[in-house]
């Protein structure tokens, strides 16, 4: 992975300004990585090597410090991510009710494999641990809504529904499917 | 005082104690291998399990303090089977190749499981794929030896201040790297060598050169040079069961000729050489008004981290090449001529405590002669290699003496191998030179091995501060107190490796592990000095071969020649991740 991590980011771009008033705010709490990593993320979309530095720089810290916690954390994303991130939960309730379908099925839809982004930036498609939604197990994220109760039938209506709203079809939908799953 | 028992033996530590150290006290062996005391202490291994009454699992005896009242076992059943399991599932994703090993023989993974009494290895399956990174010139990383114990990040981190290498990822993809994985050539590694010390398998070593030195010294066209650094002839013997701190000068040199090196010379005399031009910097800039302070440059790790870390305290920086550079230079120019031999036939080897010289070595800038000032380094370890190739007993060989003219030194030049000892030659010259006599020898106020260390000294009715540091982090501390104004120095010696070139990471790894690395260090520090009170001459410039080196060859300390041969510059670096203000 020794090929230019920077992401294509430019150290003039306005984000690390708000990114300092952050840093800034946090830097004498101990521990303040995380969450300085955290709203990096929110900020950038991911986490390359351009905004590593710039993080371990201004907190004072070793930058392979902070590239050894951002590799820990399933969360954190060294490659650009889509518009919508898909996280598959793999954790065991999800995973014994058939999680490992559901994820097939949006392989197969989206043609794209755990890490990747689609061609059109839409979706990207994690796998994770435990979203802390095991009674709606199999589970799914889509950007920050919850689908329970998933099949791999339910897959292409429910990536239908973001396919529309980034086409600005829809208003805001897919939070009523979320709350279908909840019962 | 907490009581408590340690299989049946009652003892009595200090509140924070360990139960590991208080074992180690009542002579109870534990074995460790992610331990390193005070630097890494995260229970991460789980070698060192033991049982302690009313606890309901095994306890790492590292991370676990004593309590009043406790009943600890360090050897029962379940104990000696956990710690058989945790070598097994190590050994089950390690690169089994011992024979053929750069560590075989002084592997502690190896004699763990001799002593655990493992006997054979119940699991199999995948294993993590192997990195292998020889992107740097020092040092060389393969992490199919790597057992994850983090000894590595922790000494670069803790005792460094670098931080080059980090534990990254989790479960199974863990791995120790550079920042986003870039090699180590690309990092921000001074090459010190410090994680070699302290690795406990094969997965991180110094590059090995032994072939290269192999084949010049087979070519009968060149004429091929060695010379030795002053810590090698106080640790060398420790790699022939010699005690730690025996000064084998003449056995070295005797071994080396053995070895079929046309000359055997001295990195001693380089040191000497150092000392004129340094002392002869040190006035200079003492009367010019700067820059000051004047800091050290002959340790190329402490070169390296400044050129990342500290670009503003590179003018400095000592214009001074190190000793050996300083010798390869006078080997391809003055002896050359002196002996018509073609310079593009010589071959300078350099066998030195430490890595980072590999790197120094290949800098482009130090060719000031057109040829390269020194075409190889080997470690210390790598020269005890070549002898036991070669059949060479070190402890059985009679004792012999330098070659002359490059085999002369002084007792100043011996100082350069422990911490303060760059900083005593020098002040022993400037200091005669200044007050016109010799009035001072021994300069006790910079030595020991203390982190820091400062004095403030009257020399020639003038205050002369001086400061001492070895360890790169506790040469950040003193660095950042000069950039806060908060400490003003003339003069300043900075070390990157621990106790200095005597505790150098091209340096014999510790027969008792890497916790007796203090012990080490002290033992061969002390052994410099005595090579130092040995030596008929202790002041630099009164080695004779320097004055006929002056009078025949360079002309005048810091004149037209030497600034050609014997002075360098330095410029800034960026390696990955680091961006200094």
């Amino acid at each position: 992975m020794a090929a230019c991590g920077c992401g294509g980011i430019q150290p003039d771009d306005p984000r690390f300004r708000e990114l300092d008033a952050f840093i800034d705010a946090h830097r004498h709490v101990r521990g303040s990585l995380i969450g300085v990593l955290h709203r990096a993320q929110e900020l950038f979309g991911f986490l390359p090597e351009e905004v590593q530095q710039h993080v371990a720089q201004r907190l004072g810290i070793p930058p392979s410090q902070v590239y050894g916690v951002v590799t820990f954390y399933n969360y954190f994303n060294l490659r650009p991510t889509g518009r919508y991130t898909i996280r598959v939960c793999m954790g065991t309730a999800c995973y014994v009710r058939g999680a490992d379908k559901v994820l097939q099925a949006i392989q197969s839809e989206l043609k794209i494999q755990p890490g990747e982004m689609t061609s059109d930036g839409l979706f990207s498609l994690e796998v994770c641990r435990c979203i802390g939604c095991c009674g709606l197990a199999p589970a799914i994220m889509v950007g920050e809504e919850v689908f329970g109760n998933m099949t791999d039938a339910k897959v292409p209506e429910v990536l239908a529904r973001f396919r529309q709203q980034a086409q600005g079809g829809e208003p805001e939908p897919a939070v009523a499917a979320g709350k279908e799953g909840a019962r | 005082m907490i009581q408590l028992t340690i299989d049946g033996r009652p003892i009595q530590v200090e509140p924070g104690t360990t139960v590991l150290e208080a074992a180690r006290r009542l002579g109870i062996r534990i074995p460790t291998l992610c331990y390193l005391k005070e630097i890494n202490q995260i229970g991460a291994c789980r070698m060192c399990v033991v049982e302690v009454k009313g606890y309901r699992t095994l306890q790492t005896a590292c991370s676990l303090p004593c309590a009043d009242g406790m009943e600890v076992r360090t050897n029962t059943p379940a104990v000696r089977a956990a710690r058989r399991m945790v070598l097994e599932l190590l050994l089950s994703d390690h690169q089994v190749d011992c024979p053929t090993c750069l560590r075989a023989g002084d592997c502690e993974l190896m004699r763990l499981a001799q002593e655990t009494g493992l006997r054979s290895v119940r699991f199999t399956g995948e294993k993590h794929p192997a990195r292998v990174d020889t992107s740097s010139p020092a040092l060389a990383v393969d992490s199919s030896k790597c057992i994850l114990c983090q000894r590595c990040v922790a000494v670069c981190r803790e005792v460094q201040g670098v931080a080059a290498i980090s534990l990254a990822g989790r479960g199974f993809a863990s791995r120790v790297v550079p920042f986003f994985d870039h090699e180590l050539g690309e990092a921000a590694c001074t090459y010190c060598g410090q994680c070699t010390l302290v690795c406990p398998t094969g997965a991180l070593t110094e590059k090995d050169d032994t072939e290269a030195v192999w084949a010049a010294l087979l070519d009968p066209e060149k004429h091929v040079i060695v010379q030795t650094a002053p810590a090698i002839r106080v640790s060398l013997g420790e790699a022939f069961g010699l005690p730690p701190g025996t000064v084998a000068t003449g056995q070295m040199v005797a071994a080396l000729r053995r070895l079929g090196f046309d000359r055997v010379f001295d990195t001693n005399l380089g040191a000497d050489l150092t000392i004129v031009e340094e002392a002869s910097e040190l006035i200079q800039r003492l009367r010019s008004g700067g820059p000051l302070p004047l800091m050290t440059s002959c340790c190329p790790g402490w070169v390296k981290y400044a050129e990342h870390f500290w670009p503003e305290f590179l003018d400095n920086l000592s214009s001074c090449k190190s000793p050996h550079q300083m010798f390869g230079a006078m080997a391809k120019t003055y002896y050359a001529q002196k002996m018509g031999i073609d310079p593009a036939k010589i071959v300078v080897v350099s066998i030195m405590p430490c890595t980072a010289k590999k790197f120094e070595a290949s800098r482009p800038e130090l060719a000031g002669s057109g040829y390269p000032d020194v075409d190889y380094v080997l470690t210390t370890r790598e020269l005890a290699r070549m002898l036991r190739q070669a059949g060479i007993d070190l402890a059985a060989l009679p004792e012999e003496e330098f070659d002359a003219p490059l085999g002369i030194s002084t007792g100043a030049g011996a100082l350069f191998g422990a911490t303060g000892g760059v900083m005593e030659a020098a002040l022993r010259t400037a200091s005669t030179w200044l007050e016109g006599e010799p009035r001072r020898l021994v300069f006790t106020e910079v030595r020991g091995l203390e982190g820091v260390r400062e004095a403030s000294l009257t020399i020639a009715g003038q205050e002369l501060k001086v400061a001492v540091a070895h360890g790169l982090r506790n040469a950040a501390r003193l660095l950042e107190r000069i950039r806060s104004g908060e400490a003003t120095y003339h003069f300043v010696e900075v070390m990157a490796c621990p106790g200095g070139c005597v505790g150098g990471g091209g340096q014999p790894l510790p027969a008792d592990g890497p916790d007796s690395l203090p012990a080490l260090r002290q033992a061969r520090v002390q052994a410099i000095y005595r090579v130092d009170e040995a030596k008929a001459i202790r002041y630099s410039h009164e080695n004779p071969a320097i004055k006929q080196l002056y009078a025949e060859f360079l002309g005048e300390p810091l004149g037209e020649v030497p600034h050609r041969l014997l002075h360098t510059h330095y410029h800034a670096r960026q390696p990955v991740g680091i961006r200094v203000r």
